[in-house]
């Protein structure tokens, strides 16, 4: 006698075998199989200590992860078959509290598994709607409420009301406008001009033409970004000013953006990718192709900074570029059009 | 009175003189006992929704920790903390208070950790669990509404992700940061000004992180909690849906009570979740930002990645073309407004007015509790499974510069590869998963007419081999029979008896030819004529016929 018998009665939701709704065929539910804990109570009481180890293993696991919170060194690595080496606190407290916490569960769930009642029970549903009563009343209800206020008939009340809710979002809409300046002419600027000295990035140091080897490659920033960077504290003239330098045989200069831009086959162009503005420095010296790591537009630096491939749809800007007095490489004036990627008032 | 102080002496103990107690000003009796005695039907996909709550509960959680420690400010600093390679150098306090967190507050990796897993999974689970409720048409009426909060739920997990993992201000989240600024500057008449004033300026600026940080620890999650608050309310009000099975009709539900079964076992799996995203916290590191470096505007790493779940919009922003036109001096970027806004816009619409889309098509106002299963309704099946590729595709767009490097191949191969298959295979998906669905029709139909095949292989005195078919059993008959065939809209006719034509023909014409297109092919399950036909020739035929089937 290892089930229980449901009797072959209709389901809640049918009548003489047939879905009452939907007309289709029900099977009524079947034989219910009893389990071990069910009939042996043997089994029960394995199941129980199961259960019990379970929540004590985890006790004793989350004491663990506080005791070695407080005593393995937070600076120790040690290394880990298949993981590698990782902080001996961490890995230690991480473990005894996740299989700790882990443990609360499967407990949980075994002890509802083995020894919670199993048999299925069947509630009723009720259709959603309302009955025809209960819409009546309540459109009844709006009515009369909307008779008694005269929303309906006071028409300059409701327009008056109307109006004011409509203005009222607006201050705080308007009130966002500090959040930034205006745009004016910020996009289109950077802070090269003519004569402003090259300097190598993150060394910072000026460049000699001689110090560029043909196929080389040098990133590179205006010399007066040092100031500006620490007057106004942020990053936001390094985002437009940065350029790279390219130099190739200028047999291999297809075209320029402008008559003698580069200098002696030294070619300075923004490094900052015209498509969303990600800083490009993937360089192939054979092709002369620059490729933007974000979305891999790129494009030919020997031929104008033009798109050859990619999401980008405008060539990279040319920083027409001399040397100094003192030999050193200089911007022979700033950039002739906008860096970075495109917006509505760019034209 | 009396009748308090009788239950008093009748229950006795301590928990019910808590329950008079609360009784006694909340008047939660009946009400919370209907709730203790609720029926939840049992299906494993029914626990996808769980494992998103408690994703949830432990990003509230491990989230709270980790703001006691962040410092949201791009204020610069010299870092001074134990992680070496990082010593001396400049970065923003954001950064540096991220590797305190990592390195120098005792389980705060831990924390750290738990929260970028459990938002991953979060995301992951709400995308599944929203397959999970399409494929089995848990979304038609009357739980249209709850499947429209599904939908800004999943919006808004995706932003709360990309809002969270970029506020370390590492050089990786900076990049993902500068295209959303770049997409969002490519916004036709406002887009300058939008972006202006998000970041105070240009690109970084100095406002950005903090006022990220607002947004992200209670702007976004406030109202996640509250879509989650109500989306529970109503699947509880509502009741569960549940698959076709013995016992199972339109009007009840069959499964355990909440009290205790679900209690432990919903409970129990709540640690379950808990545990296994510690345990993957503890050993397996997600966004090492101490080896990216702080961010600057002038550099970025080759082969940068974004979450997972911002794959398939960076992949549509690598594939569409380098479109740009200029409008009377006007610049409009189709090259991100297609893929950053267009396309995500036109999905999400599309997935939250779904349901009303089908109820049209196919006419359908009735209240659905039982669940189909996705070969059931191939057409819809066939449309998932087309949306789903379309997805992939771009998803895996996001990691063509991987796949060119992993497997030494042309970037520009594979993108224009990609460019074409995210055309060519969604329709591919949707007509090999409709037919697909369809031969499991049959085989279903099949089986209840002439049952399954035993595998008992039987060799007859004339030298005949046989396979031996038997009936399924109940429950599987129960789960068979439960399909529903809807038959397609007919065409409505263009002029009544007196030749007056009927104004609605035309719409109704195109509306049975899409009814038709969704429900033409179905198989229908067996009559019950057919069925008791084929049950006397299962019982009385010699084995030899059977075999002939």
């Amino acid at each position: 006698m290892n089930e229980i018998q449901h009797g072959s009665h209709d389901p809640i939701g049918a009548v003489n075998g047939h879905d009452v709704i939907t007309g289709k065929p029900i099977v009524p539910l079947g034989h219910h199989e009893l389990r071990r804990a069910d009939i042996d109570p043997k089994a029960a009481i394995r199941a129980e200590r199961q259960v019990a180890a379970m929540f004590g293993l985890s006790s004793v696991l989350i004491v663990t992860s506080i005791i070695a919170f407080i005593v393995v060194p937070n600076d120790v690595l040690v290394i880990l078959p298949l993981i590698g080496p990782v902080n001996a606190n961490h890995i230690s407290v991480g473990f005894s509290l996740g299989l700790g916490i882990f443990l609360i569960g499967t407990g949980a769930i075994h002890w509802a598994k083995k020894l919670m009642p199993d048999v299925e029970i069947t509630e009723e549903r009720h259709a959603f709607a309302s009955s025809a009563e209960d819409k009546a009343a309540f459109g009844e209800a709006i009515r009369e409420g909307k008779s008694a206020s005269g929303i309906g008939e006071r028409k300059i009340i409701r327009r008056s009301l109307l109006g004011s809710l409509a203005l009222f979002p607006l201050p705080l809409i308007v009130f966002l406008r500090d959040l930034g300046p205006m745009p004016k002419t910020r996009l289109r600027e950077t802070i090269w001009d003519k004569n402003i000295e090259i300097l190598t990035d993150a060394t910072y140091r000026p460049i000699r033409p001689e110090d560029i080897p043909i196929g080389g490659l040098v990133n590179a920033v205006p010399a007066n970004l040092l100031k500006i960077e620490e007057e106004d504290g942020n990053l936001n003239e390094r985002g437009k000013a940065s350029i790279i330098l390219v130099r190739m045989a200028p047999a291999d200069i297809v075209s320029q953006q402008g008559q003698g831009w580069d200098y002696q086959g030294i070619l300075a162009y923004s490094k900052i990718c015209t498509h969303v503005g990600c800083p490009i420095s993937l360089y192939q010296q054979r092709t002369h192709h620059l490729l933007c790591p974000c979305h891999q537009s790129t494009f030919d630096l020997a031929d104008s900074g033009n798109v050859v491939f990619g999401p980008a749809a405008r060539r990279m800007p040319q920083l027409p570029i001399t040397v100094n007095e003192q030999g050193y490489l200089v911007a022979a004036s700033g950039f002739k059009e906008p860096i970075g990627p495109s917006f509505w008032e760019r034209g | 009175m009396s009748t308090n102080k009788a239950i008093d002496t009748v229950a006795g103990g301590k928990a019910s003189v808590v329950g008079n107690y609360l009784d006694d000003r909340l008047h939660g009796a009946s009400g919370v006992k209907k709730l203790l005695n609720k029926v939840f039907p049992d299906h494993w996909s029914f626990m996808l929704g769980e494992i998103a709550l408690y994703s949830f509960i432990i990003l509230l959680l491990s989230g709270t920790y980790l703001t006691l420690w962040f410092k949201p400010s791009m204020t610069e600093v010299v870092y001074n903390g134990s992680y070496m390679p990082l010593k001396g150098v400049k970065m923003s306090e954001a950064y540096a208070s991220t590797l305190d967190i990592s390195f120098d507050v005792r389980a705060g990796m831990l924390m750290r950790q738990i929260h970028h897993w459990a938002a991953l999974f979060f995301v992951a689970a709400v995308s599944v669990h929203l397959l999970r409720v399409f494929f089995t048409g848990a979304f038609r009426k009357p739980r249209e509404i709850n499947w429209v909060i599904g939908t800004l739920l999943l919006v808004l997990a995706i932003l709360e992700g990309f809002a969270g993992y970029s506020l370390p201000d590492d050089l990786l989240s900076g990049t993902g940061l500068r295209i959303a600024q770049g997409i969002v500057q490519a916004i036709p008449l406002v887009g300058t000004y939008v972006a202006m004033f998000l970041f105070g300026g240009e690109f970084p600026g100095n406002e950005f992180i903090p006022r990220l940080y607002s947004i992200h620890i209670l702007l976004v999650p406030g109202i996640l909690l509250a879509l989650v608050t109500v989306h529970l309310i109503i699947v509880f009000y509502q009741k569960h849906t549940q698959f076709p099975g013995a016992g199972r009709t339109e009007s009840n539900v069959v499964g355990y009570r909440l009290y205790p079964i679900y209690m432990a076992k919903a409970g129990g799996f709540f640690f379950i979740v808990f545990g296994v995203t510690t345990l993957i916290a503890a050993l397996v590191t997600i966004n090492p930002i101490w080896l990216y470096g702080p961010y600057t505007p002038s550099q970025v790493t080759a082969g940068s990645q974004p979450d997972w779940y911002i794959g398939w919009l960076d992949g549509a922003v690598r594939l569409t073309p380098n479109w740009e036109t200029n409008l009377l001096g006007h610049t409009i970027s189709w090259n991100l407004l297609i893929p950053a806004l267009i396309i995500p816009g036109i999905m999400f619409t599309a997935l939250g007015v779904y349901p009303w889309i089908e109820a049209w098509v196919t006419g359908d106002k009735r209240e659905h509790h039982l669940l189909d299963r996705p070969r059931n309704a191939p057409t819809r099946t066939g449309l998932g499974a087309m949306a789903i590729s379309f997805y992939l595709m771009l998803w895996i767009s996001g990691g063509n510069d991987i796949i060119a490097t992993a497997f030494h191949l042309s970037i520009n191969q594979i993108t224009w590869s990609l460019r074409v298959l995210v055309f060519v295979i969604p329709p591919l998906a949707f007509v090999i998963t409709k037919r697909a669905c369809l031969g499991l029709q049959r085989r279903d139909r099949d089986k209840l007419l002439h049952g399954y095949e035993t595998g008992r292989v039987l060799r007859l005195p004339h030298g005949e081999y046989i396979e031996i078919h038997e009936p399924v059993s109940d429950n599987e008959r129960a789960v068979l029979l439960g399909k529903s065939d809807v038959p397609p809209l007919q065409l409505s006719a263009a002029s009544d008896h007196n030749g007056v034509a009927n104004p609605k023909a035309k719409s109704g014409a195109r509306r049975a030819r899409l009814s038709n297109w969704f429900y033409g092919d179905n198989i229908p399950v067996p009559s019950e004529a057919e069925l008791e036909e084929a049950a006397h020739h299962l019982e009385h035929a010699a084995p030899g016929e059977i075999a002939s089937h």
